[in-house]
């Protein structure tokens, strides 16, 4: 039994009217591992968690969660899960510890017991000062925190968390990436969905990538970036000749283009030898290019490189 | 069972710290209580002190109009982030609209009793024994419970707590075309036969009886009826509803 993955996938689809959202999902996710979901908007992230949380069935395919089947055994899934949606499922009328010896209450604790588990999380999760305030008064990072704690109260085996920091500022997402790295300690499968490349590389030990309802690639974050090279040179042309001139030269291999603007986007691993070869080799004159910046590879890029198109920015189709 | 009762006691917390909608539910059947004893009531002829006459149709407006805020605050866990995480801990939907049904029942039990504070301030003056008194604490609870779940049902249909809030404006109304406040007989001809077949009628109808020591007839079980009768097909609406709306 435990060598059987926590999350299992084969085949799920969903449509919602004439909108597909989920066309064969297939997925295995080991125990005791992060595992991100990475994708725009609308490429079925969130329609993915909401099945593998037993909260909306798939048209099609089969899904197992901690060794018992998403339709048919949901029940026993609901014991072994938590769900932190993207909506702070906590009451802004009650206050943190309310919340929390609550959750506690629901999933079958005593009284004193609830209490206990509510103060240890409070304190966990740096809410100890804040736990007799409602939430109302909370900020955006401290009302996450509570929300996950609040998903944890009775101690899960599979943790699904549907982008957990969106809509946080940057120290709050830090501080956000600490308490889920912290999770995976307790020997927790932990299931994290993300829009931000950078998110996924730092929690996950292995990344979906997931596109119109299919999941693209799949691999380490380690073996995503090498298929991405990680970097985007970014040429500036001197005029419009140049730019039509380099944009030959670079084929296939262009990764952006604004004629407006006349720059150019080509993937690099951004060292400085091959920075200085590609530069040889698109502009031998040395008259074509006018200057040239490095940046980080973003979602846009691993798309590209994965689809051969960018990232389709569709309606938000979660939450239906 | 468990559940029900744990959120019963968050739907009471959330209820104690939304004050303005509990004295919003207390305030408006206090004010129209005033309206009708000191503005209209002089020109109505029930044959009795009007205070009299219209305290059991005061009582319904209070007990129907706060039921009513149920379907709001049924809407708002529906539309919030809240049902997902409750789903996923497996609690049914029973639960959930028992909760908030349990702390409706509460709150306007209490704002029943303060109405009836202010109808003894002002005059009104029953002539219950404590048998009926015990009989009319139970139809008001009985009604408060009928209408507290139906409500919750449109809460389970409305899109949003907004929209939900619509139906306080029917349980606001529905006790003027009734005996509430003027006798059936000063109304139009073809309205008699709704005002005296509606729901609201026969529960004023057994109230104002046994309030007043008078005959209670047969609008006693007509009342009981149709509480019971709203109140079943209510709790089997609320589940095929909550059902429907979390596939």
């Amino acid at each position: 039994m435990t060598s059987e993955p926590a999350i299992e996938a084969r085949g799920l689809t969903k449509s919602y009217g004439e909108v597909s959202v989920l066309r064969g999902v297939d997925l295995s996710v080991a125990r005791g591992s992060v595992f991100a979901l990475l994708g725009p908007n609308g490429a079925g992230k969130t329609t993915t968690v909401r099945i593998l949380a037993t909260l909306t069935a798939p048209d099609a395919g089969r899904a197992r969660v901690a060794g018992f089947d998403v339709v048919a055994e949901r029940h026993q899934v609901r014991r072994a899960i938590s769900l932190t949606g993207q909506y702070a499922a906590v009451d802004e009328n009650q206050t943190g510890e309310e919340n929390l010896r609550m959750m506690g209450r629901l999933t079958r604790l005593g009284r004193a017991e609830a209490r206990r588990r509510a103060q240890e999380l409070l304190e966990r999760f740096d809410l100890a000062g804040a736990g007799r305030r409602t939430v109302g008064t909370y900020s955006g990072g401290m009302r996450r925190r509570l929300d996950l704690a609040a998903g944890l109260v009775g101690r899960p085996e599979v943790i699904f968390l549907d982008e957990p920091t969106t809509g946080l500022d940057p120290r709050s997402r830090q501080a956000m990436w600490e308490v889920v790295k912290g999770l995976v300690g307790d020997g927790v499968t932990v299931f994290p969905t993300t829009q931000y490349l950078e998110e996924a590389d730092q929690l996950a030990d292995r990344i979906a990538v997931v596109d119109g309802g299919r999941v693209v690639a799949e691999g380490t974050s380690a073996q995503l970036k090498e298929r991405v090279a990680g970097q985007r040179l970014e040429l500036v042309l001197g005029g419009p000749d140049a730019f039509e001139e380099t944009a030959r030269r670079l084929g296939a291999r262009l990764v952006r283009s604004d004629a407006d603007r006349l720059t150019l986007g080509v993937a690099t691993d951004g060292s400085a030898a091959q920075i200085r070869a590609l530069l040889d080799e698109l502009d031998p004159g040395r008259r074509a290019v006018d200057r040239f910046t490095v940046r980080g590879a973003t979602l846009d890029d691993v798309f590209l490189a994965l689809t051969g198109h960018a990232t389709t920015h569709d309606k938000e189709t979660s939450g239906v | 069972m468990s559940d029900a009762i744990v959120l019963t006691g968050r739907a009471i917390r959330l209820s104690r710290r939304n004050l303005d909608a509990v004295i919003t539910a207390m305030l408006l059947p206090v004010m129209l209580m005033l309206v009708f004893v000191y503005f209209f009531g002089g020109a109505i002829n029930t044959g009795t002190e009007y205070v009299t006459y219209v305290v059991p149709g005061v009582m319904l407006l209070c007990a129907g109009f706060g039921s009513a805020n149920t379907a709001v605050t049924v809407s708002n866990d529906m539309t919030g982030g809240i049902i997902d995480r409750f789903r996923s801990l497996d609690i049914g939907g029973t639960a959930i609209v028992a909760g908030h049904v349990a702390a409706s029942v509460l709150r306007n039990a209490v704002a029943t009793a303060i109405v009836f504070g202010v109808a003894f301030l002002i005059g009104f003056r029953p002539d219950a024994d404590p048998l009926q008194w015990s009989a009319v604490a139970g139809v008001l609870l009985l009604f408060i419970l009928a209408i507290s779940w139906l409500s919750a049902c449109f809460g389970l249909i409305a899109r949003s707590p907004e929209a939900a809030g619509g139906f306080t404006f029917l349980m606001m109304f529905l006790p003027y075309p009734s005996s509430a406040f003027v006798p059936i007989g000063t109304m139009p001809g073809w309205l008699h036969g709704f005002a005296e077949n509606q729901p609201v009628t026969p529960v004023i109808e057994t109230l104002r009886a046994l309030l007043l020591d008078q005959p209670v007839g047969d609008s006693a079980w007509r009342a009981l009826v149709w509480c019971g009768g709203i109140l079943a097909v209510a709790i089997a609406c609320s589940g095929a509803l909550f059902r429907r709306r979390t596939v």
